[in-house]
C-alpha cells in the first residue's frame, strides 16, 4: 500500500479518520508506567542487594542472580494469570522490565499447548523471544568485533 | 435463451446491486448462543443460552467455538420441530482460518452445506443467499449462521490472551455468540417461531478500501464499505432513509459509527437518530470494551435474539441490516496492506 | 538512596517505551527488540556503564540492561580472547537469564493454561 498512489478520496478520508479518532490518554499511562516500571526495578534493586550483602555474589554473580529472579517472577506471574492484568494498568511498565521478557516468552507458549509440546509449547516459546535474542546477540557480536578493529 | 433472462432481470433486480423478492422469505425461527461477557451486557436477557465458561467443557475454544455453531443450529430447528430433513441448505461461516468452526460443525450437522466467507458479514451474507436460493425455488428452507469466539479470534489475529498490554482506544472486543435464523418459503407447513418478518429485498456489497491499515481500528476500515452499500440500496431502490425505522450495521463501533454518519452525511445521506449499530448494543460502558463490540457473531446475536423480536411485535416496520466485515487476515497486514471493507445488507419487514 | 534512584532510572526507561508505543503503535515485540539493540549499543559507546553505576537495578532489569549485558559481555570477552571472545561473550554474560527463560518459560507454559479475559 505504501508504494501505490493514494486516491484523493482516501487520502481525504485517513485524515478524517486521524482528526477524529480517540486518542491514547498518553500522559496518565506514561505516568503509569513510570510508577509500576519503577517499582519492578525497585524489586530488582532488591535482589541485587540480597545477592551482594546476603549472599556475598560478586558483580556477575549478581547479575545472573538478578536476572534468573526477575524472569522466574514474570513467567509465574503469566501462568496464574495475573501479568496480563498487571499490563492493562501499567502498558509499556510491565513490558519493557524484563518480566515483560518472561511474559513474552510464556504466553504464547501456554496459548499454543493444545498444538503440542514440540511445534506447540517450544516453538512458540521464542514468537518474541526469538527475535530479541537474533538482534541483542547479533548486535553483541558486531560490537564486539568493532571494538577489536577500533583498538 | 438472453430473452427470457433479459425479460426476468426487472422482476428480481433493482439497480446494479439489489435483488428484490418477489416472493418474499419468510424468518420462521432463531436461535442464539453466547459467552458469559456477552451475557453480562444491555441484551443479556434477550439470549437464548449464555454460557457460563467460554470454553464450554471442551479442551480448546476452536472446538467450543464448533460446538456454538453446531447447538445454535440444532436449537433454532428444533424450535420449530424440523427433523434434519426440514432444511434443505445450511449457510454459514466463522473467522477462522479456513472457516473450521462452519465445516466441522456441518460434519456433525449432515445437511446440504455451502461454507461462507464475509468476515463479519457473513450473517447478512448468508440470509441473502438463503433467501435468493429461497426466491428462486432451489430450496424450501435454509439455516442461514455466523459464530465468532473472542478467544479464538485473539489468539488468530492478535496477541496470546496471557501477554500483557493495553488495548488501543479504537480497539474492538469480539464477541463471544452465534446466532442462526431459518428462512422458508412462506407457502410451507409447519410450526413458526415468527409470523411476520419476512426478506422482501438484499443489496450485494463491493469491496471497498479507503486505505486504513490499523488493526485496531477496524470500525474505521469497514465504515466506508457500509456508507458504499447503504448509498447503492437507497439509489437501487428509490428509498430514502426515511422509508427504514432502522438502518443497522453490524459492528462499527462506537468510532467506526461516527465515521460512517460522517461518510453518509458527505453523500447527502443523513441517517440521523435511525443509525443502530450491533457492536455498539451488545456491551454496556462499563465493561472496558473501547470501542464495543465485532465480530460476525456480533450482529448474528443481536439480529436473532433482539432485532427478529422487536419486527415481530410490531415495534420495528422495515429496517435495513447491514453486516459489515473486515477482509483482512494476519498475513495481509503483517505484510503491512491495508483494510479491505464489505457490507451485504438485507430489507427485514413486518408483513 | 539506591532504591530511590533504581525507582526513577527504572520508572523513566518505561516511560520512553510508553511514549513509543502510544504515539508510534509499535507493538511489544518492536519495543522489547528495539530496547535490546539500544542497550548494546549504548553500551559500546558507553553510555550505558554510568547509568547501572548510578541506578543499578533500575538499568539492568530493563530490557535495555539485557542489551548492555550482552554487549559488556562481548566488549570484555573480546579484550581478553579477540574474534573467539567477540562471538561466545554476549551469551555467556546473560546464560543465566536466557536459560531461565527458556526453563521457567517451558514449566509454566506446562503448568497452566491461559484463561480469557473478562
Amino acid at each position: 500500500m505504501a508504494n501505490e498512489k493514494k486516491t484523493p478520496e482516501q487520502v481525504k478520508y485517513q485524515k478524517l479518520v486521524k482528526e477524529r479518532m480517540p486518542k491514547s490518554q498518553t500522559f496518565s499511562q506514561c505516568v503509569r508506567a513510570f510508577i509500576s516500571g519503577g517499582i519492578i526495578c525497585c524489586i530488582g534493586q532488591l535482589m541485587r542487594n540480597w545477592a551482594q550483602q546476603g549472599m556475598g555474589l560478586d558483580e556477575k554473580g549478581t547479575a545472573a542472580f538478578t536476572a534468573i529472579v526477575m524472569v522466574f517472577l514474570g513467567a509465574t506471574l503469566t501462568g496464574i494469570g495475573v501479568y496480563d492484568k498487571i499490563g492493562e494498568w501499567s502498558g509499556a511498565g510491565s513490558i519493557v522490565p524484563i518480566t515483560g521478557f518472561a511474559n513474552s516468552i510464556v504466553s504464547p507458549a501456554m496459548e499454543f499447548k493444545r498444538e503440542g509440546f514440540i511445534t506447540g509449547t517450544a516453538a512458540k516459546l521464542f514468537t518474541i523471544a526469538g527475535p530479541v535474542l537474533v538482534y541483542g546477540v547479533g548486535s553483541s557480536v558486531i560490537v564486539g568485533l568493532l571494538s577489536l578493529l577500533f583498538k | 435463451m438472453a430473452d427470457i433472462l433479459n425479460n426476468m432481470i426487472p422482476v428480481k433486480r433493482a439497480g446494479r446491486q439489489t435483488v428484490l423478492f418477489s416472493n418474499p422469505p419468510a424468518i420462521i425461527s432463531s436461535a442464539t448462543v453466547v459467552g458469559p461477557m456477552e451475557g453480562k451486557g444491555p441484551l443479556g436477557p434477550y439470549f437464548d443460552m449464555v454460557l457460563k465458561d467460554d470454553t464450554w467443557g471442551e479442551d480448546s475454544w476452536e472446538k467450543a467455538e464448533r460446538k456454538m455453531f453446531e447447538h445454535t443450529v440444532r436449537s433454532a430447528m428444533d424450535k420449530v420441530n424440523l427433523q434434519s430433513g426440514g432444511v434443505d441448505c445450511l449457510l454459514g461461516g466463522d473467522l477462522l482460518n479456513q472457516i473450521i468452526s462452519a465445516n466441522f460443525a456441518a460434519r456433525e450437522l449432515k445437511l446440504p452445506f455451502l461454507g461462507l466467507y464475509g468476515a463479519c458479514s457473513t450473517m447478512a451474507e448468508s440470509l441473502l443467499i438463503g433467501s435468493m436460493l429461497i426466491d428462486g425455488g432451489y430450496a424450501g428452507r435454509v439455516a442461514c449462521i455466523a459464530t465468532s469466539h473472542f478467544s479464538t479470534a485473539e489468539r488468530q489475529y492478535r496477541n496470546p490472551l496471557e501477554m500483557g498490554g493495553q488495548t488501543t482506544p479504537t480497539a474492538q472486543r469480539t464477541v463471544t455468540g452465534a446466532g442462526c435464523s431459518i428462512a422458508a418459503n412462506p407457502t410451507l407447513e409447519g410450526d413458526r417461531l415468527y409470523g411476520n418478518v419476512f426478506v422482501t429485498a438484499g443489496t450485494i456489497g463491493k469491496v471497498t478500501d479507503l486505505g486504513i491499515t490499523d488493526v485496531n481500528n477496524m470500525g474505521a476500515a469497514m465504515a466506508p464499505a457500509a456508507v458504499d452499500t447503504l448509498t447503492a440500496h437507497l439509489s437501487d431502490t428509490g428509498r430514502g432513509v426515511m422509508d427504514y425505522d432502522l438502518i443497522v450495521t453490524g459492528d462499527l463501533g462506537r468510532f467506526g459509527s461516527e465515521m460512517f454518519r460522517e461518510l453518509c452525511l458527505q453523500n447527502g445521506i443523513d441517517v440521523g437518530n435511525r443509525h443502530l449499530d450491533c457492536g455498539n448494543l451488545v456491551f454496556s460502558g462499563e465493561q472496558k470494551v473501547d470501542c464495543g463490540g465485532s465480530g460476525c457473531g456480533c450482529c448474528a446475536s443481536v439480529l436473532n435474539a433482539y432485532l427478529l423480536e422487536r419486527i415481530e411485535k410490531g415495534d420495528l416496520r422495515r429496517i435495513f441490516f447491514m453486516a459489515t466485515g473486515a477482509l483482512l487476515s494476519p498475513t495481509s497486514s503483517m505484510q503491512n496492506d491495508s483494510i479491505p471493507g464489505i457490507a451485504h445488507g438485507i430489507v427485514l419487514e413486518r408483513k | 538512596m539506591d532504591y530511590l534512584w533504581a525507582f526513577v532510572i527504572g520508572g523513566g526507561i518505561c516511560v520512553i517505551g510508553q511514549l513509543l508505543i502510544s504515539l508510534t503503535r509499535l507493538t511489544a515485540a518492536r519495543i522489547l527488540v528495539i530496547f535490546v539493540t539500544a542497550g548494546v549499543v549504548l553500551t559500546a559507546l558507553g553510555l550505558y556503564e554510568p547509568l547501572v553505576e548510578l541506578a543499578g537495578a533500575g538499568a539492568t532489569v530493563p530490557l535495555t540492561g539485557f542489551g548492555y549485558a550482552l554487549g559488556k559481555g562481548a566488549l570484555e570477552a573480546a579484550r581478553e580472547s579477540g574474534v573467539i571472545g567477540a562471538f561466545t561473550g554476549g551469551i555467556t554474560a546473560t546464560a543465566g537469564g536466557v536459560a531461565a527463560a527458556i526453563v521457567f518459560g517451558y514449566l509454566n507454559a506446562l503448568l497452566f493454561t491461559p484463561k480469557t479475559k473478562m
